[in-house]
């Protein structure tokens, strides 16, 4: 196997893993857009965007504009908590501190228990506490039990590469512990601290398990789409995939275009 | 976000802070305690309190009604006593090994190629975005993508009836364990190819120089020095892979078509139909066993040490 072959084979894998994996997306994509008449599958029958219009009827989705506007303040929410705690949790990790070594084994347990188990048991510590499940209590809870272990490993990522000698300097100048972060360590920080917001953002946004025994009887995106998959047989399942997935890919492209924006203003 | 911003999993602790007087230690060791106590608020709330009730409830008695608080091994015996139970963690196990095997190749060669074969930097980084960017997007979404693909009426058995290969749709394509193990592969390849990248960005280029400068051949040079080198980003690869598809039910429910089991379906079906302690106990052996599995990667490879 001569070196030229070799490389072409291994470079048509890995196009063939892009397609592999953005294939079946463009597939609904198109279908989407199927007529009036269109079914599941190809042919195509005709182009319109008839399926789009009958999501807003209530008797082809059940509560489709309710469930957005949870799930969106939900991840809103998510978002938000898992930046700011992660980010604190991450400064503290940078030194050892009493019960250090615990709760970095509880973080990453957070990351390897199931979803459903964790789902299940919110559940059941909320009936048996006498509180009712809700998306924005124990369904929240649930989720950053998901968000918090990404965003504390991005830190950690981010931590030990970065330059202590930058905040000597600070301190050294007289600035506070306070002065320091906030116009020392979160500047440079920064790009990572919008990867993370993203994390949260969309892990929130698209989760399911987490959130099917937790969030009471207001369902999220997710949980209406799930719900839609035994009941829907016409392509507006379809154009509410779309829907989603452009609306994910928004949320992925302003993210960089504002790291993007960061890394030229520090350029200057 | 640039490679800084990829999850890696750091499990050495950092660094411990430097020599400071005795004086402003005390202060000092208290900001770092109420930094993480948010986090660790909620993660005793909301993952070791919870943990807490499943094995409670595990112990209790039920009937079709009400649940009624015990203290008995029931629900236990009837987990590990029943065949049907046996079956389903078998399969579940099988689904998991196909699935590691093959993510495990597919993501070691994908992430071989971003890592070793595109030589620009810029190019790089895109093709790396290109292949995390489906982990940020819905996942019943993508398995949804699947139906019009595979179906009976799909865009591959009418392609390939048009070419004459087949003479009648293949059935297995969709609602079968083929469909399951495709739409975990499709799902969780990214979560091998993320950590394996990461690692093997961090292998130093002339150890292959010098390899290849010495007579080794390309697979040699895979066998004796990728692959050992990039052990700590397959084992967390694996761990990933292992956990998902153990406790995974929605891959299995939409994409068998009722026609296979896992673990975590079982535990579903009986939330759904009321019987918490045994769905508990359930959960509770299921858990015992994933974290022997994570136990045994960890015991194979010491991410501690290699990272």
């Amino acid at each position: 196997m001569t070196a030229t072959f070799r490389r072409a084979v291994l470079l048509s894998v890995l196009g063939l893993f892009i397609l592999f994996l953005y294939g079946p997306t463009l597939t609904i994509l198109v279908l989407s857009f199927q007529g009036p008449d269109g079914g599941l599958t190809f042919p195509m029958n005709g182009f319109s965007v008839h399926w789009f219009g009958r999501l807003f009827h209530t008797q082809a989705v059940g509560d489709f504009g309710g469930s957005l506007i949870r799930s969106f303040s939900l991840a809103t929410m998510v978002m938000v908590s898992t930046v700011v705690i992660s980010l604190a949790a991450g400064m503290a990790f940078r030194r050892r501190f009493w019960g250090s070594g615990p709760l970095f084994t509880l973080t990453v347990a957070s990351l390897i228990i199931p979803s459903i188990l964790v789902s299940l048991g919110v559940g059941l510590l909320f009936s048996a506490l006498g509180l009712d499940p809700n998306w924005y209590s124990s369904a929240f809870g649930a989720q950053l039990t998901w968000t918090l272990p990404f965003g504390l490993l991005i830190m950690f990522a981010v931590f030990n590469r970065f330059n202590r000698a930058w905040e000597e300097a600070a301190r050294d100048q007289g600035a506070t512990p306070w002065q320091s972060f906030q116009h020392v360590v979160l500047p440079i920080i920064m790009p990572s601290v919008i990867g993370i917001a993203l994390f949260g953002f969309t892990l929130s946004y698209d989760e399911f398990a987490r959130t099917l025994l937790t969030s009471g009887s207001d369902n999220t995106l997710p949980l209406e789409i799930f719900g839609m998959t035994t009941s829907v047989t016409t392509p507006v399942l379809y154009a509410l995939g779309t829907l989603t997935t452009v609306f994910s890919f928004i949320v992925i492209l302003v993210s960089l275009a504002i790291v993007r924006v960061l890394a030229a203003k520090r350029a200057i | 976000m640039t490679q800084d911003d990829t999850p890696v999993l750091t499990l050495a602790d950092p660094a411990p802070g430097g020599s400071k007087p005795m004086r402003t230690r005390r202060r000092i060791q208290l900001v770092p305690f109420m930094q993480a106590a948010p986090l660790a608020l909620i993660l005793c709330v909301f993952l070791l309190l919870p943990m807490g009730a499943l094995l409670v409830v595990s112990f209790f008695d039920y009937d079709s009604v009400q649940i009624i608080p015990a203290f008995q091994f029931t629900n236990y015996a009837e987990v590990l006593g029943s065949a049907v139970t046996w079956r389903t963690y078998l399969n579940t196990l099988r689904f998991t090994a196909i699935v590691w095997a093959v993510t495990s190749v597919l993501g070691f060669t994908v992430a071989y190629v971003l890592a070793f074969e595109i030589r620009s930097r810029t190019t790089q980084m895109v093709l790396f975005l290109v292949c995390t960017v489906p982990f940020l997007t819905s996942n019943i979404i993508r398995m949804i993508s699947w139906i019009p693909f595979l179906g009976r009426e799909g865009l591959l058995n009418s392609t390939l009836l048009k070419l004459g290969l087949i003479q009648k749709p293949l059935e297995f394509l969709l609602f079968s364990d083929f469909a399951v193990v495709l739409a975990y592969t499709h799902l969780y390849a990214l979560f091998m190819v993320t950590p394996i990248f990461n690692t093997m960005m961090r292998i130093d280029r002339r150890l292959l120089e010098a390899a290849l400068d010495n007579g080794a051949g390309w697979w040699r040079t895979i066998t004796t020095i990728v692959i050992p080198l990039s052990k700590s980003g397959i084992a967390i690869g694996s761990i990933f892979v292992v956990t998902m598809v153990m406790g995974d039910f929605v891959t299995v429910r939409l994409m068998s078509g009722g026609q296979s089991a896992s673990v975590g379906l079982m535990i579903a079906n009986q939330i759904s139909s009321l019987q918490y302690p045994a769905a508990c106990a359930n959960a509770v052996v299921l858990l015992a066993i994933v974290l022997m599995m994570i136990a045994a990667i960890l015991r194979i490879v010491d991410i501690r040490k290699e990272l």
